[in-house]
C-alpha cells in the first residue's frame, strides 16, 4: 500500500524536473524502497501522479533490470559474470554462492535475507572479480571471501563495502537512488588501492602534468563537422552527419 | 618533453577526503569557474575548441564543436546532460573519478552549462553505484550552499540548477539518445538522428550530452589555457586521458597519461603481465572495440593509431587477457551481454544478438563445425551497419576480431569436443590454490 507520506514524496520527486515524467525512474526506486519490489499499487500511484496509463508505467518498470517484480531480500548480492570478472574468477564465485545459499540466479534465500543475481559489468574491472551488495562495491573477491560476506549478512553482522560505507538494507539503498540522501557520503575512502596505482607511479617518478606555461597547438584537430565525424570513432556518426548535411 | 604520466583528473585522489568541497577548494578548485564567469560564453566555447579536447566517452568528437552546434536563437531552454552511465564492459574510469572528486565534475558542469547558456543540467549516473550517487548528491548540495550553484552564481547573474539522476540498470542508456529517452521517464531506446540532440534533445530542446571525463577536463582547460592542454598528446589527439588497466596484469588500475602512450609502456608501469604468463589479447576501449594482440603493443593509444590498427580507442578500457584465457569463452560472454542489453527496438540487433549467442554456445560446447565460423561472420555482416544504433555494431566487434586472430582457438573446440582451457587457471586466485 502506498501511504500518504510516500505519495507526497513521489510527488516531490516529480517536481524536481522541468517535465514531471522525468521523475519516473527515481519514483520507481522509491516504490521499491517502501514496497520491497515494484507493486501494482506503486505503478498505479506513479501513473496517477504523472498522468500516464498504468501500461506506460509498466512498460518502463519492465525495461530496467534494477526494478524487481518479485520480493527482494534484505541484501541483493550481485556477482559480476561479464567477461573480465568471469575469467578472473567471477564464474567460480557465482557457482560457489549458488551452492552455498542453495538458490539459483535471481532467487532469494528462504529466510528472506539474500537475493543472488549475476550482474553485468559494474565499472570496477581493476578490482576484478567484483561483487556488489546492495550496489556497494565488494572488490577483489574470492569464493571464500564471498561466502564470508553472505554468512555475515545472514547472521546480522555489520558488513562494510571495501570501498564505501557500512552496508545498508536494499530498501534503504533504493531510497538513496530515489534522491533522498542517507548522510553516509563521508564514509569510506577517497579511492580504493587500484584507483591509485598510476598516481603512485607518477609520484615515485616525480611525473607531473606540464606547467600552465606549456604551449601546444591543436590546429590539426578538425574544426569542420564532416572532417570531425570522419575522424570520430564511429562510422555511424559519419553517415548520420552526412544525412543531416544533405538535408541542409 | 611531457612526462610519461600526467595526473590532472586523478591528481587529488590521494588527498584526505578529496570528495569534500573543503579539500577541493584547498587545491584551487572552483578557480576555473571564477575565471570562466569573467569570460564571454562564446570565449569559453572557443577555449575548449582550441584545446583540441575530443569526447572521452569513446567516439572522440571535438567537444567544443559539439557545444557550438547549440542554436542560441532557439527559444527553448538549453540543457547540459552528463553521461555518467559508465557500463561498457572494461570501462572503469568515471566511477572512481566521481567517487574521489565529484567536485571536479560539478565544476565542469557549471562552466560547460555557462558556455552553452543552459540553466538546467543533469548528471545521469547509473543506478548500480550507490556510493557514487551519494558522493554526487553531497557535492551538489555543498556546491549550492557555497553559491557555486543556484541563482546569481558568484554574483555573475548566471543561474544554474543541477539534478543528480540515478538510472535503473540498462547498458543502452549510455547511448546518448537512449539516455535522453530514459531521462524523460521512458524506456531507454535510441532515437533516430538527425535531428541531433544539439537541435532537438531533452524535451525536444537544444541539448549537449558529454561524458563525465570530457566535462571533468574542462575546469583544467579553462584554468590553464587551451595551449596547455594541447601541449599534451599527439597531433590530432590532444591532452590527457585516464587509461584503465584490468585483468591479467600485476597492478591493474587507473593510469592518467597523454593520449598516444602505448600498451607496452602501460603494462611495464603496471608491473607486467601476471607472473609467469604472457599477453594473449586485449581490448583497447571496451568490449565493443575489436580485440588486439601482442603484435599491437606499440600502437599509439590515440584515436588515429588505434584506428589504423583496425580497432578503436573507445574508452581506453584496456582489458588484458593472458594465455590461460579461452577467447571463445570470453567472446560468448560478451555476446550474451549484448543479447541481454539489446533494447529490442530494431530487428537486426534484437534477433541478431540472439542468433549470435546460439551459434557461439554451440561452438563453445564443441558441437559446431568450421562452417559455423562462416555463419557467425555472415550474421555479423547482417548486423553491422544495419542496426539502429551502435550497440548492434559493437556486438559484432569481439566476434569478427577474435575469428581473425584466434581461428585456431575455435577449431580446437571442435577437435576436442569442448573447451580445452581450464577456467580455474585464468582466475586471479588460481595461484593461491583456491577452488570453487
Amino acid at each position: 500500500m502506498i501511504d500518504d507520506t510516500t505519495r507526497a514524496e513521489l510527488e516531490e520527486i516529480a517536481s524536481r524536473y522541468p517535465h514531471k515524467r522525468s521523475g519516473l525512474l527515481p519514483m520507481l526506486h522509491l516504490v521499491q524502497s517502501t514496497a520491497g519490489q515494484i507493486t501494482p499499487d506503486g505503478i498505479e500511484t506513479c501513473a496517477e501522479i504523472l498522468e500516464l496509463s498504468t501500461a506506460e508505467v509498466s512498460g518502463v518498470a519492465t525495461f530496467y533490470t534494477m526494478y524487481k517484480r518479485r520480493p527482494v531480500g534484505d541484501f541483493h548480492v550481485g556477482v559480476c559474470t561479464n567477461t573480465l570478472c568471469a575469467i578472473m574468477g567471477g564464474d567460480l564465485i557465482f557457482e560457489r554462492l549458488k551452492d552455498h545459499l542453495d538458490v539459483g540466479n535471481d532467487e532469494t534465500t528462504e529466510d528472506g535475507r539474500i537475493t543472488l543475481e549475476h550482474i553485468e559489468c559494474n565499472a570496477a574491472c581493476d578490482y576484478a572479480p567484483v561483487m556488489m551488495v546492495n550496489w556497494e562495491f565488494m572488490d577483489n573477491q574470492t569464493p571464500e571471501s564471498a561466502v564470508q560476506v553472505v554468512d555475515d549478512l545472514r547472521a546480522g553482522k555489520q558488513v562494510r563495502s571495501t570501498r564505501g560505507p557500512r552496508i545498508v538494507t536494499w530498501r534503504e539503498a533504493e531510497r538513496v537512488l530515489a534522491g533522498f540522501p542517507d548522510d553516509l557520503a563521508d564514509e569510506g575512502p577517497t579511492a580504493g588501492p587500484a584507483s591509485l596505482v598510476g598516481l603512485q607511479v607518477a609520484r615515485d617518478n616525480d611525473w607531473k602534468a606540464p606547467p600552465s606555461s606549456a604551449a601546444g597547438s591543436a590546429e590539426a584537430v578538425p574544426d569542420d563537422t564532416v572532417d570531425a565525424v570522419e575522424q570520430a570513432d564511429t562510422a555511424r556518426a559519419e553517415s548520420e552527419t552526412k544525412v543531416a548535411e544533405s538535408d541542409d | 618533453m611531457t612526462d610519461t604520466l600526467t595526473p590532472v583528473l586523478t591528481d587529488n585522489w590521494d588527498s584526505d577526503r578529496a570528495w569534500t568541497l573543503a579539500s577541493y577548494e584547498s587545491r584551487g578548485g572552483y578557480a576555473g569557474l571564477e575565471k570562466a564567469l569573467s569570460m564571454a560564453p562564446d570565449d569559453v566555447i572557443a577555449a575548449v575548441k582550441d584545446s583540441g579536447l575530443r569526447g572521452r566517452g569513446g567516439a572522440g568528437f571535438p567537444t567544443g564543436m559539439k557545444w557550438s552546434f547549440i542554436p542560441q536563437d532557439n527559444p527553448n531552454p538549453k540543457y547540459l546532460v552528463v553521461n555518467a552511465d559508465e557500463s561498457e564492459p572494461g570501462t572503469c574510469k568515471d566511477i572512481p573519478l566521481m567517487m574521489a572528486s565529484p567536485h571536479t565534475l560539478v565544476e565542469g558542469v557549471i562552466i560547460s552549462s555557462y558556455a552553452i547558456r543552459a540553466n538546467t543540467a543533469f548528471i545521469y549516473v547509473r543506478g548500480e553505484v550507490l556510493h557514487v550517487v551519494r558522493r554526487l548528491q553531497r557535492a551538489v548540495q555543498e556546491a549550492y550552499l557555497a553559491g557555486h550553484l543556484g541563482t546569481d552564481i558568484h554574483g555573475s547573474g548566471y543561474d544554474l540548477d543541477l539534478v543528480v539522476h540515478a538510472g535503473a540498470g540498462a547498458y543502452i542508456c549510455g547511448e546518448e539518445t537512449a539516455l535522453l529517452d530514459s531521462l524523460e521517464g521512458r524506456r531507454g531506446q535510441p532515437r533516430l538522428r538527425p535531428p541531433f540532440p544539439a537541435v532537438a534533445g531533452l524535451y525536444a530542446s537544444p541539448t549537449v550530452i558529454n561524458n563525465v571525463e570530457s566535462i571533468a577536463s574542462v575546469p583544467s582547460i579553462v584554468a590553464n589555457g587551451p595551449e596547455w592542454f594541447a601541449s599534451m598528446g599527439t597531433e590530432k589527439s590532444k591532452g590527457f586521458g585516464i587509461f584503465s588497466l584490468s585483468g591479467h596484469v600485476a597492478r591493474p588500475g587507473q593510469y592518467e597519461a597523454p593520449l598516444g602512450i602505448t600498451l607496452r609502456k602501460l603494462i611495464e608501469l603496471a608491473g607486467g603481465v601476471r607472473n609467469g604468463h604472457e599477453l594473449k589479447f586485449w581490448t583497447p576501449g571496451g568490449s565493443s572495440t575489436p580485440l588486439l594482440t601482442a603484435e599491437h603493443l606499440d600502437v599509439p593509444l590515440d584515436f588515429e593509431g588505434v584506428g589504423e590498427a583496425g580497432s578503436m580507442l573507445g574508452t581506453r578500457a584496456l582489458q588484458i587477457f593472458d594465455e590461460t584465457t579461452c577467447v571463445v569463452r570470453a567472446v560468448l560472454r560478451w555476446t550474451e551481454f549484448y543479447k541481454h542489453e539489446s533494447c529490442g527496438k530494431c530487428t537486426p540487433c534484437r534477433e541478431g544478438t540472439w542468433w549470435l549467442a546460439q551459434t557461439l554456445i554451440r561452438l563453445e560446447k564443441g558441437q559446431g563445425t568450421p562452417e559455423d565460423l562462416d555463419l557467425l561472420i555472415d550474421q555479423c555482416d547482417n548486423i553491422l551497419g544495419r542496426a539502429f544504433c551502435a550497440l548492434g555494431d559493437g556486438a559484432t566487434s569481439p566476434i569478427t576480431s577474435s575469428i581473425k586472430y584466434f581461428r585456431e582457438d575455435y577449431l580446437a573446440h571442435f577437435e576436442q569436443g569442448g573447451c580445452p582451457f581450464d577456467p580455474l587457471a585464468s582466475a586471479v586466485f588460481a595461484a593461491e590454490g583456491a577452488t570453487a
